[in-house]
C-alpha cells in the first residue's frame, strides 16, 4: 500500500505495531500491553488525521493508485451478472469509457463510467481515464438503450477531465459533452450518479447530470483541477493547495453549495483501505435511492430533475 | 555414425494390416482448419463447429445455429414454403431460375434464410438464420419477407428476436426489389423497436454489402464470433478502389469492435448463455442459469 506524505505518522505507528507483534512472537516477552497501547494510539491518529484533511489533501486521496476504480465496483457489485457492451456505433470503442448492463438483486441497471488503469500499460490502455467524444457517444448509446427498455442508470465518474487532444476536436468533443448533458436532463429513467474519484469539469458532467448526485467523502469535483486553476489564476502550478481551497471541490461544500445531492461515507483511511466495505456501501445506497425514484413516473422524475438543475447557481437582485 | 537409414528398414515384406483392421477415411469426415489443424467431424460439432485446437470458428449454417441456440434442437420453422420468383427474367452466365434451381438442389434449402421459433434457456424466442451456401446469403424479395414476417411472429408473440446474418449482401438478380429489401426489413425493425422488444443482430462469417448496411447493424446488440469478416464494400474492392494497402485484421469482428460497431465478441461455446444473459438483463428478468 502506498502512502501520501500527510500519512506518513500513520506509516510509522504501523511500522511500529508490526515490530511489536513480530517481537511477541518471536520471544517470550509479554508484548500484548505495548502493542494494544500503540493500536489505541494509531486508532486516534488515523481519525485525527481523515478527520481534519484539508481540501488538497483529499485531491490526493482521490487519486490515490490503490483506489477502486469503476470496474472494481461495478465486478463487485454485480458479479458474474455484468456483460459489458462496447463501441459508440461511429468511429471507436472507447477505453476510458466503459459500459454495460447489470444486476443488483433482482433488478437490471446500465452502468457507466470512465475507466482508470492500475498500472503504467492500463494506464495508458485507459488513457488515464480521459474520455474522447466516442467515449461519451458510447455512454449515451447505452443511456438510451437503457431509457428504451426501462433500466435505470447508474454513473461512476472518476476522470480528471475529457481528453483534450487534436483528433477529439476534430471529432466535436464539446458536442458530445453537450449532447449527452441535455440528453441526460430529459432521460425517462432514474439517474444515480456516484464520484468515486475526481469529478473534472465538463468530462465528468458530461456522464453526470442525476437524480441523485453522490460524492464519496474523499473526492472532488469542480470546473478545473486545482493545479490548472492555479496555473491559470496564479501563474504558477505551486499554488495548487490554495486553489484546492478556494475551489471549494470537496464533497462537503459541493453539499452546502447545494449541487450534489449526499455525500457518502469512506472506511477510515479512504475507499482503498477497505474496499469491500466500500463497495458494500455504494451498492446499498444506489439500491436505497433506486427504491424511493422508482415510485415517481416518468414525467415525475423527469420534472423534478430539470427543477433540480434549473434551480443551480447563486446571484443578487 | 549409426545408419539412420536402418530405423525405416521393412523387415517384413508386404502390408502386414488385415484389411478390416484399415480405417476408411471418407471425405468430409475430416475437417482442416485455416492453419492446418485437422479435426475429427464429429469433434467438430461436439466442439461447436469450433476447431479445438486454434479456436477456428468454421462457417455453419441455419441448421447448426438452431441446434446450438434452441434447447433440444426443438422449434417450429415459420414460412417454410416461401420461394423466389425471377420478376425480372434475370439472365448472367446463368438463367436466375436455372440458378435457383441449382442452389435448392445443392442445399436442400428454399432460399437463403431460414426462421425458427422456439424455447432458448427455456424461454420463447424468434431466430432468423441466414445460409451462405444458398447463392452467398444473398438477400432478395425472399430473404426481406422472411425476415419481416419472422419480427412480425415476434411481436406478436412478444418474444426476442436475433438475427444471424452471413451474406454477401443483395442478390443483384432481384436487382432494385434486393436493394429495397434494406429498407423493408428496416421499417419493420423500427416496428420492432416500437414494441419494445429485445433485437439481438450476430454477425458471423461473413456480413458483408447490404446486409451490413440494414439489419446486421440495426441491433439493440451487435455481436460477433472471433475472426468474422464483417464489412460493407468488401476487402477486394476497397483495395482496388484505393490502392491502399489494408491495415491488419481489416474488417476482422476485432477490428469492427475496436472500431465502435460491436458490443462484445464471444466464443460460440457461449453464444447461447451470452445472449439469453442479455435477454435477462435488459428485460430486467432473473437471470436464467
Amino acid at each position: 500500500m502506498e502512502y501520501l506524505d500527510f500519512e506518513l505518522p500513520i506509516k510509522e505507528l504501523e511500522d511500529q505495531l508490526d515490530k511489536c507483534m513480530i517481537i511477541g512472537e518471536e520471544s517470550d516477552v509479554d508484548v500484548t500491553e505495548t502493542c494494544k497501547q500503540i493500536e489505541i494510539k494509531l486508532a486516534e491518529m488515523r481519525k485525527d488525521i481523515y478527520k481534519n484533511l484539508t481540501a488538497w489533501q483529499r485531491v490526493q486521496l482521490s487519486r490515490h493508485p490503490n483506489r477502486p476504480y469503476t470496474l472494481d465496483y461495478i465486478k463487485a457489485i454485480c458479479g458474474d451478472t455484468f456483460l459489458e457492451l462496447h463501441g459508440d456505433r461511429t468511429v471507436k470503442d472507447d477505453k476510458a469509457m466503459i459500459g454495460g448492463l447489470g444486476k443488483i438483486g433482482d433488478q437490471s441497471y446500465m452502468f457507466i463510467g470512465q475507466q482508470k488503469g492500475y498500472n503504467t500499460k492500463t494506464r495508458q490502455f485507459r488513457n488515464f481515464g480521459m474520455a474522447n467524444p466516442e467515449g461519451y457517444r458510447k455512454a449515451l448509446r447505452l443511456m438510451k438503450s437503457a431509457e428504451k427498455f426501462g433500466i435505470p442508470v447508474v454513473c461512476f465518474i472518476d476522470t480528471p477531465g475529457a481528453y483534450p487532444g487534436i483528433e477529439a476536436e476534430e471529432r466535436g468533443q464539446g458536442e458530445a459533452i453537450a449532447r449527452n448533458i441535455l440528453e441526460m436532463t430529459r432521460l425517462k429513467v432514474p439517474i444515480i450518479v456516484t464520484i468515486i474519484g475526481e469529478g473534472a469539469s465538463g468530462g465528468a458532467l458530461g456522464i453526470g447530470v442525476g437524480d441523485r448526485v453522490l460524492m464519496l467523502e474523499n473526492t472532488w469535483y469542480s470546473v478545473i483541477s486545482p493545479e490548472s486553476c492555479s496555473s491559470i489564476l496564479w501563474r504558477s502550478w505551486e499554488y495548487k493547495e490554495q486553489a484546492a481551497d478556494a475551489l471549494k471541490l470537496t464533497a462537503p461544500d459541493m453539499k452546502k453549495l447545494k449541487l450534489i445531492d449526499e455525500i457518502v461515507r469512506e472506511p477510515v483511511g479512504g475507499a482503498h483501505r477497505n474496499r469491500e466495505k466500500t463497495f458494500e456501501i455504494v451498492k446499498n445506497k444506489i439500491t436505497a435511492h433506486y427504491e424511493e425514484l422508482e415510485k415517481l413516473s416518468p414525467k415525475e422524475l423527469v420534472d423534478s430533475r430539470m427543477d433540480k438543475y434549473v434551480n443551480m447557481g447563486v446571484f443578487n437582485g | 555414425m549409426e545408419d539412420m537409414s536402418l530405423w525405416f528398414k521393412r523387415k517384413e515384406k508386404g502390408i502386414q494390416t488385415a484389411t478390416e483392421q484399415k480405417k476408411d477415411t471418407p471425405r468430409g469426415l475430416w475437417y482442416k482448419s485455416p492453419t492446418g489443424k485437422i479435426v475429427e467431424s464429429e469433434e467438430l460439432a461436439k466442439n461447436f463447429y469450433v476447431s479445438p485446437e486454434d479456436d477456428y470458428h468454421v462457417r455453419i449454417g441455419s441448421k447448426e445455429y438452431f441446434e446450438i441456440l434452441f434447447d433440444d434442437n426443438k422449434f417450429t420453422e415459420l414460412d417454410v414454403k416461401l420461394h423466389s420468383k425471377d420478376p425480372l427474367k434475370f439472365t448472367d452466365t446463368k438463367k436466375y431460375t436455372d440458378r435457383l434451381k441449382a442452389a435448392q438442389k445443392k442445399t436442400g434449402l428454399k432460399d437463403a434464410v431460414r426462421t425458427g421459433y422456439g424455447k432458448s434457456m427455456g424461454k420463447y424466442i424468434v431466430i432468423s438464420c441466414m445460409d451462405f451456401s444458398f447463392i452467398g446469403g444473398s438477400m432478395g424479395s425472399v430473404v426481406g419477407e422472411k425476415i419481416v414476417r419472422g419480427i412480425d411472429y415476434a411481436i406478436k408473440k412478444k418474444v426476442p428476436f436475433v438475427m444471424i446474418s452471413k451474406s454477401g449482401g443483395a442478390r443483384m438478380m432481384e436487382a432494385a426489389l434486393s436493394l429495397m429489401q434494406l429498407a423493408k426489413t428496416s421499417a419493420k425493425l423500427a416496428q420492432l423497436a416500437e414494441a419494445e422488444l429485445p433485437y439481438i443482430s450476430l454477425c458471423t462469417d461473413p456480413t458483408t454489402g447490404g446486409t451490413t448496411a440494414s439489419y446486421a447493424m440495426l441491433g439493440d446488440i451487435n455481436i460477433s464470433e472471433p475472426g468474422a469478416l464483417i464489412g460493407f464494400a468488401g476487402p477486394r474492392v476497397v483495395l482496388e478502389a484505393t490502392g491502399k494497402e489494408l491495415p491488419e485484421g481489416f474488417q476482422t469482428s476485432e477490428f469492427v469492435q475496436e472500431h465502435g460497431f460491436l458490443d462484445f465478441i464471444t466464443h460460440r461455446r457461449d453464444l447461447k448463455k451470452k445472449i439469453n444473459l442479455y435477454i435477462d438483463l435488459i428485460q430486467n428478468n432473473p437471470i436464467r442459469k
